[in-house]
């Protein structure tokens, strides 16, 4: 169900509609939308990279990116632009239009769930009443760009991390999305949009207290391993796979893989932002007289939790395959059905706590 | 054990008619040095390894020599249990074709050195598991630390 | 395992894959021809060369000075014991007896050169498991021992300090104030060391129970070092053969009975406390005295076979001349530790996952360089 309402500067909505016959104005605005959304796209992308190195950098003694533009801002920027100035090279005997088509999947995917975020009140392009379902579902879309480099690349090395990605993508799924059931238990829907509505009377993590803490924790184990990230960067393991699926991939289209990781990280952080963390809302509601602060506060929490993503991934040694699979078939999944009867019952027995 | 009844132990061994295929010295060497008849070698590494009086289950350096006219190796054995340190030396005059008995089944990491030596010298190991090139290319011709080895390209002669 | 029973229908193939001689985890041009089922590894076949340049054949035609360059090339982690190895192996074969001053001095240096290669392996270990943060703090302190080197020696990885007969030179006047320093400052890391890594669940995980060796199997396949001595086999060549200084200091060997990956890990750990317990009981009391003893221009060894022992940051190094009384060795062999450490690997490798390989591998510290020589 689209929004009546695409563009959500509500001004420039009637200017189009006030100049241009409906259907025009109406195709006009996706295409302002589009090219909105691919800018924020960007501009996140290369500003996570540049915190995720600038915060390695803390972690590890050193300084990071410092000579490009002020304080290194702009080194980013630069790289990408190297990326785009490089050949594009690939293997002999490569399945040429696979090869090629992975680096699309892995990317569309992480654009497209950008699409139902709820940056703000307003700012929210597609808000749909599956929001939730339509987001879990999108993150699996991803592997299969994935598994595609792999196999296309016609590379052992990639091929190796391609089938690991598989069996860690589908085990870690059935964990984010019952985390996510728990919470929207809880909530009571699955539109984004209605889930931050119901934490105005408090954000669900304080809501849901035990069982949405514990949601919370698998949610974080079980995303981070859904982005492939360090402990559970197996798929692109440096020291076991060289670079794992896109060993073979140069250039854009290996920017495209990069990018669409730190989306991906994004992505997750702003899931639980707004299943655990009430979104665009203010802590107590303090900036509620002035809506378009929900802009900030989304983003700002997003990024805690992402600081809290790449602190995992500087501090913590990496798993062995099996290890994987026993953590999330002999550990997360019981616990998650069992805190998925304990949710249950909190919210039977009207035990949430709300102001 | 002290050196001399290392000797006297190894020496009792061997029945008088072979006892001349054994010399055992001290001379120009801080360890008791015994050299043999290649014949006997497989024989006397067995009994060396086995014996509870040597126990020389450690197997530290593995040596191969090219003496101007003769090739052989240079076992270096040491007995973790006894802390005492014996050499087996063994050549042969044969330069084409030399082999000797492998001793890797009694001390694995002779398995490595051995094919070092054949890759260095061509000396070839009887009952060798996997002797093959271990650092040269296939393709490599000649033995490169022989003492008549010559390459013109690589190597620099003073 | 209790799921064993059904055999499954999918028939699997094993497949080859070449790790190296470029691989991250190889650390250097090392190949290592997998055979693999899936993930699991069915054999480990070293293939090597790719950076040998014949050390043993150039040293038959170098003076024995001129050998000890060469011997900073083995395994350029532990160059100083290397140099040792060679200096002490001329000096019994000369019946010189050097000043006290050096053999202090000497042992001081092997100690803070173990710390520092220790120290390597420890932030390459972590980077192999994936926890690439422990590179820079061990980075930071072993930036503090290269400072140490660079001033006393001149160099800071190939020092070539050690002659025949002594030090090429006197030590810098900073030396012991700049060691007491570093002292100071990796007591208080080396618990950081700890808290990152050795803690750490995951890499507890990763290394416990993994590519175990057997006592057996350690002395059989000629591990020495750290490797060895993770199996509960005491080979410490300072504790058997002491030399140098070493019979002056008390340490404990480092030993443990697991030998797995972990107890490798541990007994380096541990290591690095006993190398900071040796430097400490000497860096107080280095005796007063000529830094060198006069030996000839040309040094000839008389006619006979010399060997030496030393440990080195890896394990036991072998230095094995054949002289016939010239100026040159007729037959000079190193008996390099990473060689023998390298030829079990696939023993303790075969049926781990490729995660546990490189597990083992970091735990093994290979350098390359000492294994081609």
């Amino acid at each position: 169900m689209l929004t009546s309402s695409l563009l959500f500067i509500p001004s420039l909505h009637d200017f189009l509609f006030s100049l241009l016959p409906p259907g025009l104005a109406k195709g006009a605005e996706m295409v302002l939308v589009g090219i909105i959304y691919l800018t924020i796209f960007a501009v996140a992308g290369l500003f996570l990279v540049l915190l995720e190195r600038k915060v390695a950098a803390r972690f590890q003694l050193r300084l990071g990116p410092n000579r490009v533009g002020y304080g290194g801002s702009m080194q980013t920027l630069a790289d990408a632009l190297k990326l785009l100035s490089k050949e594009l090279t690939g293997t002999v005997r490569a399945d040429k239009f696979l090869f090629n088509l992975a680096p699309y999947f892995v990317i569309i995917t992480a654009l497209m769930a950008l699409a139902v975020l709820p940056f703000s009140q307003s700012m929210q392009v597609f808000d749909i009443n599956i929001g939730l379902f339509f987001l879990i579902a999108l993150s699996s879309v991803g592997v299969i760009g994935i598994l595609l480099a792999g196999w296309g690349s016609n590379n052992k090395y990639a091929m190796i991390g391609a089938m690991r990605s598989g069996v860690q993508t589908i085990s870690y799924e059935l964990s984010v999305g019952l985390s996510l059931v728990t919470m929207v238990l809880l909530a009571g829907s699955l539109q984004l949009s209605q889930i931050v509505e119901v934490q105005k009377s408090g954000w669900l993590i304080v809501q849901g207290h035990i069982p949405a803490l514990i949601a919370f924790m698998i949610f974080m184990i079980a995303g981070t391993a859904e982005t492939n990230r360090a402990p559970f960067d197996l798929v692109e393991a440096e020291s076991e796979l060289g670079a794992g699926f896109h060993t073979e991939y140069s250039g854009m289209k290996f920017a495209y893989f990069f990018l669409a990781e730190f989306i991906n990280m994004f992505i997750i952080a702003a899931i639980a932002v707004i299943v655990f963390f009430g979104a665009w809302l203010s802590p107590f509601g303090i900036t509620e007289s002035l809506p378009w602060l929900g802009v900030f506060w989304f983003l700002g929490k997003t990024f805690l939790v992402v600081l809290l993503m790449m602190w995992f991934r500087w501090t913590f040694p990496r798993l062995r395959v099996d290890q994987l699979l026993t953590l999330e078939w002999k550990y997360l999944l019981p616990l998650n059905l069992a805190n998925l009867v304990l949710m249950a019952v909190t919210v039977w027995l009207n035990l949430t706590i709300q102001f | 054990m002290s050196n001399d009844a290392l000797q006297a132990l190894i020496g009792s061994w061997f029945p008088e008619p072979e006892a001349d295929k054994l010399q055992c010295s001290t001379e120009g060497s801080q360890y008791l040095t015994i050299s043999l008849d290649p014949a006997y070698l497989s024989g006397l590494m067995e009994r060396l390894k086995s014996s509870p009086e040597t126990q020389f289950d450690y197997l530290f350096c593995l040596t191969g020599v090219d003496w101007g006219k003769e090739l052989g190796v240079v076992y270096h054995l040491e007995s973790t249990t006894h802390r005492h340190i014996l050499v087996v030396k063994v050549q042969t005059a044969d330069r084409e074709e030399p082999c000797f008995d492998s001793v890797s089944h009694l001390w694995p990491t002779a398995n490595f050195h051995e094919r070092e030596v054949f890759d260095f010298f061509g000396i070839r190991f009887r009952n060798h598991p996997n002797l093959k090139k271990l650092f040269l290319t296939d393709e490599w011709e000649g033995y490169p630390l022989r003492k008549d080895y010559t390459d013109e390209v690589n190597m620099i002669v003073k | 395992m209790e799921t064993a029973t059904i055999a499954p229908p999918i028939k699997s193939e094993e497949y080859f894959i070449n790790m190296g001689p470029q691989h991250p985890a190889t650390h250097g041009v090392l190949r290592l021809l997998l055979t693999l089922d899936g993930e699991i590894i069915k054999k480990v076949e070293p293939d090597l060369g790719y950076i040998h340049r014949s050390i043993e054949k150039m040293c038959e035609r170098n003076s024995y000075q001129q050998i000890i360059h060469l011997t900073d090339r083995l395994d350029y982690l532990s160059s100083h014991i290397n140099n040792e190895a060679v200096c002490l192996a001329v000096e019994a074969a000369l019946g010189v007896e050097v000043p006290e001053r050096v053999k202090v001095v000497r042992t001081i240096l092997d100690e803070l050169i173990r710390i520092s290669s220790h120290c390597l392996w420890w932030g390459v270990m972590g980077m192999d498991l994936g926890a690439l943060t422990s590179y820079f703090y061990a980075f930071r302190d072993r930036e503090m021992i290269n400072d140490i080197f660079e001033e006393t020696c001149g160099a800071r990885l190939t020092m070539n300090y050690n002659v025949p007969g002594g030090l090429m030179h006197d030590i810098h006047p900073n030396f012991v104030a700049r060691t007491r320093e570093f002292l100071a400052h990796f007591k208080t890391k080396l618990p950081e060391y700890d808290r990152l890594l050795t803690d750490n669940v995951i890499f507890q995980k990763r290394t416990k129970g993994v590519g175990v060796l057997s006592r057996q199997d350690a002395i059989a396949f000629g591990a020495s070092g750290p490797v060895g001595r993770a199996s509960g086999y005491s080979c410490d060549v300072r504790v058997h053969h002491p030399y140098s200084a070493l019979p002056k200091v008390t340490f404990k060997e480092a030993l443990r009975t697991e030998g797995d990956s972990f107890a490798r890990y541990q007994v380096r750990i541990q290591e690095m406390w006993e190398s900071v317990a040796i430097i400490e009981q000497l860096i107080d009391a280095i005796p007063e005295g000529p830094h060198q003893v006069a030996t000839d221009a040309v040094i000839k060894l008389p006619k006979g076979e010399f060997y030496q022992k030393v440990e080195t940051a890896r394990g036991e190094l072998g230095v094995f001349i054949i002289s016939t009384g010239t100026k040159n060795p007729y037959r000079l062999k190193f008996r390099s530790p990473g060689f023998s450490n390298l030829s079990l690997l696939n023993h303790i490798a075969v049926g781990g996952k490729i995660g546990d390989l490189v597990a083992t591998m970091a735990t093994l510290d290979l350098v390359i360089p000492d294994i081609d020589r």
